[in-house]
């Protein structure tokens, strides 16, 4: 039986994690290559590194370290941040990313998705998009979550697929870093409109949340999560535990 | 020497690492001389097999691992790979194989119930169903990680492991010296490294 996947988030600026993290038995704890070693041995199903870097030098350097991980960390790991053409899916794939998910680089070129989707494969394509409510309407957040761009998510999410994302993430600005579960409405919307694996971003505080998220829409294929994992206040194999207490597939 | 078939078609980063991560050691080659040295092969794969299909053929390689196959050489397809190893497939049309192992490609479609997200992608656990030489330190239910839109049918055979998709999906197979693993052992973890060294072994037994 398929499980249903939990993947932490790791965000990277200039080769280094970011955010506070706080391991026991971890030298470097903002080392990605050590945190990605470390989150494989604890339970984590896929890995998610983002590339937050603004500067040319720090994206070089993303992508030295990328290689490096990648030489080391034998589950799927999905690459976002700062891509917005077909030589920046082809960058990080050739430093060992398995996915690489799109965000504004979608909104600004439209045509992205497709022509890396032809290229790559749409098992390949995640397309990454931040939702929020206006008055009563989910819609698409561009630039970080900090621009209305005025789409409605529901159907810019159909497009997308329909375009050859092969994966969702979603990420709900309502419920980010609210740590008070995620925002279940919407992705039981999400999960109606497509046909394609979606993941859950955005509103993890502790275990339970993840048990109501994957009960309540069990359409959901993974949670997504950062520093509730990075903290220490989540331990993937606790949560795993749990989830199989809850007779909800999980690899354990 | 392992050596991992570059005819054009995925990215071989991540499988190349895994041996070294085994301390085998392989090399990603597009040689013909370089396959015959190699003790075994490995035939990578991802995309679309009508695609792969004519690489492989363009790469004047086909012919090659088809006798070097023939003549006891152990292979492993990966993925699409494995795919390719069959008589014929029915992914975009009807497409011919290497015909290595008896049975054909199809649509997961045509067997999952409804409701089922395609392609079937994520961690899923192998229900061994006969024992292979790949699987010596492999136990009943360790998970294993999926790509994949087709399945191998009508190889029953052939078949060693199967994972539950709503229906058996074929997920590895053996005849003879030839192997092959419909999901991806670089990507599966610890798991999928105990595959790839036992593969390895069978090439130094040799």
């Amino acid at each position: 039986m398929i499980t249903k996947r939990i993947i932490p988030c790791l965000d990277v600026k200039d080769g280094r994690v970011v955010k506070g993290v706080n391991f026991k038995g971890l030298q470097d704890v903002s080392s990605p290559v050590e945190l990605a070693k470390y989150y494989t041995q604890n339970g984590a199903d896929e890995l998610v590194f983002y590339d937050i870097t603004a500067s040319s030098d720090g994206r070089k350097l993303f992508t030295d370290i990328l290689c490096e991980t990648a030489k080391s960390v034998f589950i799927p790991l999905t690459v976002g941040g700062g891509i917005n053409t077909v030589e920046d899916f082809d960058r990080v794939l050739k430093c060992g990313a398995d996915k690489v998910s799109v965000n504004s680089g979608a909104i600004k070129n439209p045509d992205l998705i497709c022509k890396a989707a032809k290229l790559y494969g749409d098992q390949c394509v995640v397309l990454s998009v931040d939702v929020k409510r206006v008055d009563g309407v989910f819609r698409v957040f561009a630039k970080g979550g900090r621009e209305n761009t005025g789409m409605d998510a529901i159907e810019w999410i159909k497009r997308c697929v329909a375009n050859g994302a092969g994966e969702v993430v979603v990420n709900s600005i309502d419920t980010d870093g609210v740590k008070k579960g995620f925002d279940l409405e919407m992705l039981e919307k999400v999960c109606d409109a497509v046909n394609v694996p979606v993941i859950a971003s955005g509103g993890a505080g502790k275990i339970e949340d993840f048990i109501t998220l994957f009960n309540t829409v069990p359409k959901v294929d993974a949670g997504l999560a950062a520093s509730i994992f990075h903290f220490g206040e989540v331990s993937i194999n606790d949560l795993k535990k749990e989830m199989k207490r809850n007779n909800i597939p999980t690899r354990i | 020497m392992v050596a991992i078939i570059d005819y054009g078609v995925g990215n071989l980063f991540s499988l190349k690492s895994s041996f070294s991560a085994i301390g085998a050691d392989a090399v990603v080659t597009s040689s013909k001389s370089e396959l015959e040295r190699a003790e075994s092969i490995i035939l990578p794969g991802v995309g679309a097999f009508c695609d792969a299909a004519k690489k492989l053929k363009d790469s004047g390689l086909e012919d090659t691992v088809i006798s070097l196959a023939k003549a006891g050489k152990p292979l492993m397809g990966i993925c699409l790979g494995m795919q390719l190893l069959f008589e014929k497939s029915y992914e975009y049309g009807e497409h011919r194989g290497l015909g290595l192992i008896k049975g054909e490609i199809r649509p997961i479609e045509t067997v999952i119930p409804k409701g089922y997200k395609i392609p079937h992608i994520g961690w899923n656990s192998l229900e061994i169903k006969k024992q292979t030489p790949i699987f010596e330190n492999v136990k009943n239910g360790e998970y294993v990680y999926f790509v994949h839109s087709y399945y191998a049918a009508d190889c029953e055979s052939s078949v060693t492991a199967v994972s539950d998709y709503g229906a058996p999906l074929t997920a590895s197979v053996q005849a003879g010296n030839i192997f092959g693993c419909q999901f991806h052992p670089e990507k599966s973890g610890e798991t999928g490294l105990k595959i790839l060294r036992s593969f390895v072994a069978l090439g130094e037994e040799k």
